[in-house]
């Protein structure tokens, strides 16, 4: 066994360089910060800019009441007037049919998920489909629609239709952030209720579900905030109206997206130009009120997730 | 027996059971059903997607008259139809690939930056701030990029173009056209900038506070710290999140149908990235009004189904990644006497006292 | 490589709130001292100020001084990092990195500091592998993983790694608590050799292992609940032990409470 160098004095009266100034290690170091910082930079500069753009650019006409109150019947594209109503009530109507039609399935499934089929392989099959449905891109779903709604069941295209694929883009969304929510209200809770002789689905009902709702509205929030700038599905499951349509079982439907796109190619004529950028940022605070609304949620929940 | 003297509790009468029958039976039945009924729809919803897809897409796939996996034809109508998605899959996984490899650096450093250079007020408002990229619609991305972004990046294509222009890649454009697979692949790398920056983030995070005291206990700087504990431990979790990056990229519809210039059909392939092209979404997108016959609208399907087929097997192996190499399996043995207890009461100790 | 530490009025503040109050001490070089005390007195707390460990946590902060050989480690200008290098720390639950060898674990820190040279490192791990009575177990793997060793040997491991550096003092913060007795018990070999060079200073619960391998003991306690904690006395272990000054120190050491 090598033995340890031979005993020192205990007091070597050597001094030791403890201000860390000098050297290859601080100099690395200090350019590895520069280099973390630099791409937190990197990174803010396109939300700024799109925001400052989209702000700059779109706020006139958002000012004008008959911007919310009127919609683009008879206005072409030179001409000024008009509003949006129509573009921002299609957008609403097909994102609420949506949320109707996912949220309850989302969160009965996440219910499944956490509260009956813990462990079981059924479940995880479920849960491998989700995943499965999580990565459908939404043109694919959009695509799926398509090929069920009008080539096979040859009905037209209109705005439930357009609802369908979204709920195809929601599902898995709102159903994995319940899951978690619910995973996260602790076992005794359930089990005090239990302990009570309360019934398993009143349970759920009455204690899992209302512990864990600030965060399940939150998952729902933030859902919605992605369907509404989904554009590929009004693409190609609805046509662009002008016109305030507000049945989503008949006729073509207007919505922000598709108003954003319908004169992105006039952007020469100043008054398409307005139009397009209102849209914009019409379409922006929506989902950003959204999506703040739903953090703003979680803050106040009873459950936080992290 | 029956007497009451006031004082006691009268008696239960003796023949009256307590009732320990079932509670509840018809809510939870009911109740089990929708919640296993809404399991069996999801399972339902995506087999159907699948079958589906499939259903439409074969008839069209049987009567293409040219190879559907490496033609670059594309003419689904009429009585000899020719399609293949060649050129889709090339100009769909180049953009992708390069949007992740521009992102995935800049996502991992911002994501450092949040967890562990960030003063501890400032990391909550800035991982919203970059989490509010991931809200901006995609047609919006797409508008700013073509107008005000893409002008941005000419002289940077003139630039890589002229010093790498000798390999067929980087190939100097004919004309001065900005709407390229470069160009694209930028947006898209800003687009998934914000996944890849969240999911490392909680990754870096959760990096075991005694492998990094670890290291500091030995003099690490905090980049060396960082280094010998961080990113070692954070690396798959890493690769996954880039992965999942990039199944988003491949998905991107509506920036990239506003962003690329369509080529011209009878135009000999440029394999460029700065060139223009399009991906399967995009094309599927800016075909919509095509879709008028069951063969012409298969043709697109068909080219839809492998799109998802590609994002499916790239998400799998994102999750592949992180089952089979994550951080639980350098895990040590378990110690012998398993004290717990004893390391939580530490904890708390070594923090309040 | 051993120095003296000499500590006046410390004071450890996290954010508004004293955790340890008005310490002053001289720890002896080549010598072990051992901080003893009540569960949440601050032995931990004051431990980690010693090579400026507390500041990885916001709002933790000091006021006092802390002398090793006539340099005050608190002194303006001094980098807390550098500091490291000369305190070294183990752990209570053992830390090696788990996705280096053993080889790169003993040698993290050399390599930090710069040494490449093969042959160097080489005799370097070597040597502190020795120093930390682990070499007969592992020369014939030192390209293992350093994870899947037993929980005593990872201990010892990370005593090599600390080792290494060669540091002036070495600081451990209940190294044997998440070990089972025999592994304890080789620890406790191991610090008995390694205060012929180093100067070590041991925090313990187990008032048993600080009477076997001190030469020093400290003993820490709070006046009450929320207050913050103190030295209440220190000296010579066998005096401690035997015939302690203050009360408190004698209803800890015969068990009336803890």
């Amino acid at each position: 066994m090598t033995t340890l160098a031979a005993n020192k004095p205990a007091y070597d009266g050597t001094t030791l360089d403890l201000t860390g100034k000098s050297g290859g290690r601080a100099f690395r170091n200090t350019l590895a910060t520069v280099l973390i910082i630099l791409c937190f930079l990197i990174a803010l500069v396109p939300l700024l800019w799109i925001l400052w753009t989209v702000i700059s650019k779109g706020y006139n006409l958002l000012l004008d009441g008959s911007w919310w109150s009127e919609s683009q019947r008879g206005i072409t594209v030179r001409r000024v007037g008009g509003g949006a109503y129509h573009a921002i009530m299609g957008t609403l109507i097909m994102s609420l049919i949506c949320a109707v039609i996912a949220v309850p399935i989302a969160i009965f499934g996440a219910v499944y998920l956490v509260e009956y089929g813990k462990g079981t392989r059924a479940a995880k099959v479920v849960s491998f489909m989700i995943d499965i449905l999580t990565g459908v891109p939404s043109i694919v779903a959009a695509l799926f629609i398509y090929a069920v709604w009008i080539t096979i069941l040859g009905l037209n295209r209109v705005g439930f239709a357009v609802s369908l694929a979204l709920v195809l883009l929601m599902l898995p969304v709102v159903l994995r952030s319940t899951e978690e929510m619910l995973k996260l209200v602790p076992d005794e809770l359930r089990e005090a209720s239990y302990a009570l002789g309360v019934p398993k689905w009143k349970t759920i009902l009455k204690v899992v579900v209302p512990t864990a709702f600030g965060g399940i509205v939150t998952g729902v929030m933030l859902g919605l905030a992605r369907v509404m700038g989904e554009t590929a599905p009004l693409l190609i499951l609805v046509g662009y109206s002008k016109n305030i349509n507000l049945n989503p079982f008949d006729g073509f439907m207007g919505a922000l997206p598709t108003m954003i796109n319908q004169d992105r190619t006039e952007l020469a004529l100043q008054p398409a130009a307005d139009r397009v950028w209102a849209a914009a940022l019409t379409l922006i605070l929506l989902v950003m009120l959204l999506n703040i609304l739903a953090r703003l949620v979680a803050r106040f929940s009873t459950i936080k997730s992290k | 027996m029956s007497s009451t003297d006031g004082t006691a509790p009268p008696d239960r009468p003796a023949d009256k059971k307590m009732d320990l029958g079932p509670v509840g039976h018809l809510g939870d039945r009911l109740f089990a059903a929708l919640a296993r009924g809404s399991g069996g729809l999801v399972v339902l919803i995506v087999a159907f997607v699948g079958i589906f897809l499939l259903a439409l897409a074969i008839p069209a796939l049987a009567k293409d008259q040219s190879n559907f996996l490496f033609s670059r034809i594309w003419e689904p109508g009429g009585d000899n139809p020719r399609f293949g998605i060649a050129a889709l899959f090339y100009t769909t996984m180049i953009s992708s690939i390069i949007a992740m490899a521009i992102a995935v650096p800049i996502a991992v450093g911002v994501a450092l930056f949040t967890t562990y250079y960030a003063p501890k007020r400032l990391a909550s408002p800035v991982s919203h701030a970059i989490d509010l990229l991931a809200a901006v619609p995609s047609i919006i991305y797409g508008l700013w990029a073509i107008i005000f972004f893409a002008p941005i990046l000419r002289p940077v294509i003139n630039g890589l173009s002229d010093a790498l222009g000798w390999i067929p890649l980087f190939e100097k454009p004919p004309t001065d056209n900005v709407g390229v697979v470069f160009t694209a692949s930028v947006v898209l790398a800003i687009m998934i900038l914000p996944v890849v920056t969240a999911i490392s983030r909680e990754i870096f995070a959760q990096t075991p506070t005694t492998h990094r005291e670890g290291a500091l206990a030995l003099g690490a700087t905090r980049w060396e710290m960082i280094r010998m504990a961080v990113l070692p431990y954070g690396r798959s979790g890493v690769v996954s999140a880039s992965m999942l990056g990039l199944g988003r990229a491949l998905g991107e519809t509506v920036a990239v149908l506003i962003i690329l210039s369509v080529p011209n059909g009878n135009d000999p392939w440029d394999p460029s990235i700065f060139a223009g092209g399009e991906t399967f979404a995009s094309k599927i997108a800016n075909n919509a009004a095509e879709f008028d016959t069951p063969e012409k609208t298969g043709a697109y399907i068909a080219a839809g189904l492998v799109l998802f087929v590609v994002t499916f097997l790239v998400n799998s192996a994102a999750r592949l990644i992180v089952a089979r190499s994550g951080p639980g399996n350098k895990r040590p043995r378990k110690v012998r006497s398993d004290k717990n207890g004893a390391d939580k009461a530490a904890q708390t100790e070594g923090a309040a006292s | 490589m051993a120095k003296r530490i000499e500590v006046s009025g410390l004071n450890v503040y996290y954010g508004d709130f004293k955790a340890v109050e008005d310490v002053s001490m001289t720890i002896e070089p080549r010598s072990v001292t051992a901080f003893i005390g009540p569960s949440g007195c601050g032995k931990s707390t004051y431990l980690r100020t010693l090579n400026r460990m507390h500041e990885v946590l916001p709002g933790a902060r000091v006021e006092g001084k802390v002398v090793l050989d006539e340099q005050d480690l608190y002194a303006p200008g001094i980098d807390p990092v550098a500091v490291r290098r000369v305190v070294g720390m183990v752990f209570q639950r053992p830390n090696p990195f788990p996705t280096m060898s053993i080889f790169d674990n003993v040698a993290s820190g050399l390599k930090l500091n710069g040494v490449k040279d093969k042959k160097k490192l080489t005799e370097v791990v070597e040597r502190s592998l020795h120093g930390a009575n682990l070499w007969n177990e592992v020369k014939d793997r030192l390209e293992k993983p350093g994870a899947g060793l037993s929980g005593g040997q990872q201990q010892r491991l990370c005593i090599a790694r600390a080792i290494a550096v060669e540091p002036e003092v070495i600081l451990m913060d209940e190294p044997c608590s998440a070990l089972d007795p025999i592994s304890t018990l080789a620890i406790e070999d191991l610090i008995e050799k390694l205060k012929d060079k180093f100067t070590v200073v041991i925090v313990t619960h187990n008032m048993q292992q600080a009477a076997r391998v001190s030469d020093q003991t400290a003993f820490f306690n709070l006046a009450a609940t929320g207050k913050p904690g103190r030295l209440i006395e220190m000296g010579a272990t066998k005096q401690i032990f035997s015939n302690p000054t203050e009360k408190a120190t004698e209803d800890y050491i015969t068990g009336r409470f803890g």
